[in-house]
């Protein structure tokens, strides 16, 4: 029965989700054991977008099927689940750029596989991403953007990290369908992303070294 | 090889041969070697070189040392930009300044769907759409029943916070007698109502500056040899309603939830947009090109990955109607330029399927040796010198770049040289050395 619930929610049966939750609950099952059906159901989905058998429709499907069982679920639970976060990531669109598709996705993602997410949103400001640095101490820095003028606004978010001395402290990607090794060279950011997976493999990269070295 | 269209042919040659009364034979040949060029390079020939017809927009106020809000809302700097850019760069085709002239128009409106100079962005940023579901998940069928009803009553409430009041009329078609529709103007006969009868006052004179605007300064290009290169535009049916309409998340919930309702509302849309993209197109001499800008069919990456759809959602909603919609275009003589954003190397496959000489794609990233491949012997390809090197390098950086596209996509013939986007941060001498260097090397010996 539980290994249904994770099947038909990784293949975004909608309708077979709700109606399964729904018995389960009426069945008086424990919601902690539903939502870590669910979490297991979205490991499987964030996998298949990796390997490129999901694609964006599929992530946005699938979070709002999470959304309907996480409401179905959450008003019958007594206790908090108990959530182990990897780390932080600081993520938002640079000033001058309301582009928030690629941001959201990247976000959602990160999400998905356990980082503390601070989605800071839309033309971001630099001061915002440095007063969030210090306040969260967040290792990892995702800065988004689309048009050509994000690639002056992220060199200058990062001279702005840099001058306020934060810039050793972080390790900072860049991301958008444009973003290539020169735009990265132009930046001086430590890497840069045309899809989400790149973001979450490089904030995996940076944790595990930060645990090594801590 | 499978045949050509007549039509596009006929139409090709009639805008090479247009009954234009140009000031000077010299500015008649100028103008009839630039169509030509371009022309034969759509029909898959080798013309004497490879024609450029740059994507320019707001980089003519850029070129000419105004800022955009300059460019939307002063009429003399908008055409001096566009004219003084033109007449020293001398391109093959001009793009049509159709952004400019519109602060006016965009604020008769009191848009909320877009961010422009003034008016949540600075002076020097090109205007910015913001997506929305100006349509809701349960409004398909009144979008069916009536698409201009729907437009009228409801849409344009929502995009224009002048124009709230319209959603207070009874639909247009409650005129069925004489008796029937005595009180259905009741909504703008209130305050609100007239403050919006008051903007549409506005509005339709912000917009009769506009198409001043544009047929003044297209005519005086025209008069010194200069074509515009393209008449008219369109969108694929799928991103009318993903991007106007639903917006993202909406459209890509209803692939799932709501699939046929979907494509019935796209079929409904073909028929719009041919009929707008072709009269249009009529208004404008009969230009045979259809600039057709696209959105949410894309991939993410060079191998297919992470895209905005799947190869099989995109041959199941995007593709077959905005292919409909090409062939309706193709049919009557146009030439689709899709301007394929995003990375389309793993759609190259399915967008091949037009007949040879018919079309221009335009790409933005792609991997050009396989996209010559795939497409060389039937789409005439537009692209790719990549816009960061245009913003951010130097000229030689960009005839490097332009070499490199050249002499792959060059090979042959069927190419017109371009950056993969717009924007208003290319800097004048790297364009100058693009145009210069196309000049020179990309002549066919």
């Amino acid at each position: 029965m539980q290994k249904n619930l994770v099947y038909v929610l990784s293949e975004l049966k909608e309708k077979e989700v709700l109606e399964m939750v729904k018995s389960r609950l009426e069945a008086g099952e424990d919601p902690l054991r539903i939502l870590d059906d669910a979490k297991q159901a979205m490991k499987i989905v964030g996998k298949r977008f990796e390997e490129g058998t999901y694609f964006i429709p599929d992530l946005i499907y699938s979070g709002e099927i999470l959304r309907a069982v996480s409401e179905m679920v959450r008003p019958k639970m007594t206790k908090q689940a108990a959530s182990k976060r990897l780390g932080g990531v600081i993520i938002g669109t640079v000033k001058g750029d309301i582009h928030d598709i690629g941001k959201n996705i990247v976000t959602f993602m990160l999400d998905l596989n356990g980082f503390e997410v601070y989605d800071l949103g839309i033309d971001v400001p630099v001061e915002t991403f440095v007063e969030k640095i210090r306040e969260t101490k967040a290792p990892v820095v995702g800065l988004s953007g689309f048009l050509t003028i994000a690639f002056d606004s992220m060199k200058e978010t990062i001279d702005a990290i840099e001058k306020a001395g934060l810039r050793d402290k972080v390790k900072i990607i860049i991301g958008g369908g444009n973003m290539n090794e020169d735009i990265k060279k132009y930046t001086r950011a430590d890497a840069y992303g045309v899809d989400a997976m790149a973001a979450v493999s490089f904030a995996n990269k940076v944790m595990a070294s930060t645990t090594k070295s801590a | 090889m499978e045949k050509t269209s007549d039509k596009v042919q006929k139409n090709l040659e009639a805008w090479c041969n247009p009954p234009i009364p140009f000031p000077s034979k010299e500015v008649e040949k100028a103008y009839k070697e630039r169509t030509r060029r371009i022309a034969d390079a759509i029909l898959l020939k080798k013309p004497d070189r490879i024609p450029l017809m740059p994507m320019w927009e707001f980089f003519y106020a850029k070129y000419a040392g105004y800022t955009c809000e300059e460019v939307m809302y002063d009429p003399q700097k908008a055409e001096d930009s566009v004219v003084r850019t033109v007449t020293d760069l001398q391109p093959d085709g001009f793009q049509g300044p159709i952004f400019f002239m519109t602060g006016p128009v965009l604020e008769a409106y009191d848009s909320k769907d877009v961010l422009w100079p003034g008016h949540g962005l600075p002076a020097n940023q090109a205007h910015q759409f913001v997506e929305g579901e100006y349509m809701k998940a349960n409004e398909y069928e009144a979008f069916l029943n009536d698409p201009s009803d729907f437009m009228l009553r409801y849409y344009l409430p929502r995009v224009s916070g002048s124009l709230k009041a319209l959603a207070t009329i009874t639909p247009l078609r409650n005129n069925f007698a004489y008796f029937t529709n005595f009180g259905g103007w009741v909504g703008l006969g209130t305050p609100d109502g007239l403050k919006a009868l008051e903007a549409l006052r506005n509005l339709s004179q912000a917009s009769f500056q506009y198409v001043n605007f544009l047929v003044s300064v297209i005519g005086k290009l025209v008069m010194m040899g200069f074509p515009p290169w393209s008449g008219s535009l369109t969108e694929a049916p799928f991103d009318v309603l993903g991007d106007t309409l639903r917006g993202t998340k909406g459209i890509m919930l209803d692939m799932y939830r709501q699939p046929d309702l979907l494509k019935q509302a796209c079929e409904k849309i073909v028929g719009i947009m041919a009929e707008f993209t072709i009269s249009t197109a009529r208004a404008n001499g009969n230009h045979p090109i259809v600039f057709v800008p696209l959105h949410k069919g894309t991939a993410a990456t060079r191998d297919g990955k992470g895209g905005f759809m799947s190869p099989k959602q995109f041959e199941e909603f995007y593709w077959p109607t905005l292919r409909k919609l090409m062939g309706i275009l193709i049919d009557n003589g146009f030439v689709p330029n899709l301007l394929c954003e995003g990375d389309f190397t793993s759609r190259l496959d399915i967008i091949k399927d037009v007949p040879p000489g018919t079309c221009i794609y335009h790409f933005e990233h792609i991997d050009i040796h396989k996209a010559k491949k795939v497409l060389g012997d039937r789409v005439c390809i537009r692209g790719c010198v990549p816009i960061h090197i245009m913003t951010l390098g130097t000229p030689y950086d960009v005839r490097a770049a332009a070499k490199e596209q050249i002499d792959v996509l060059g090979e042959g013939g069927g190419y017109i040289i371009d950056t993969t986007m717009a924007s208003e941060q290319i800097k004048p001498e790297n364009m100058k050395a693009l145009i210069d260097f196309t000049k020179e090397y990309g002549v066919y010996r």
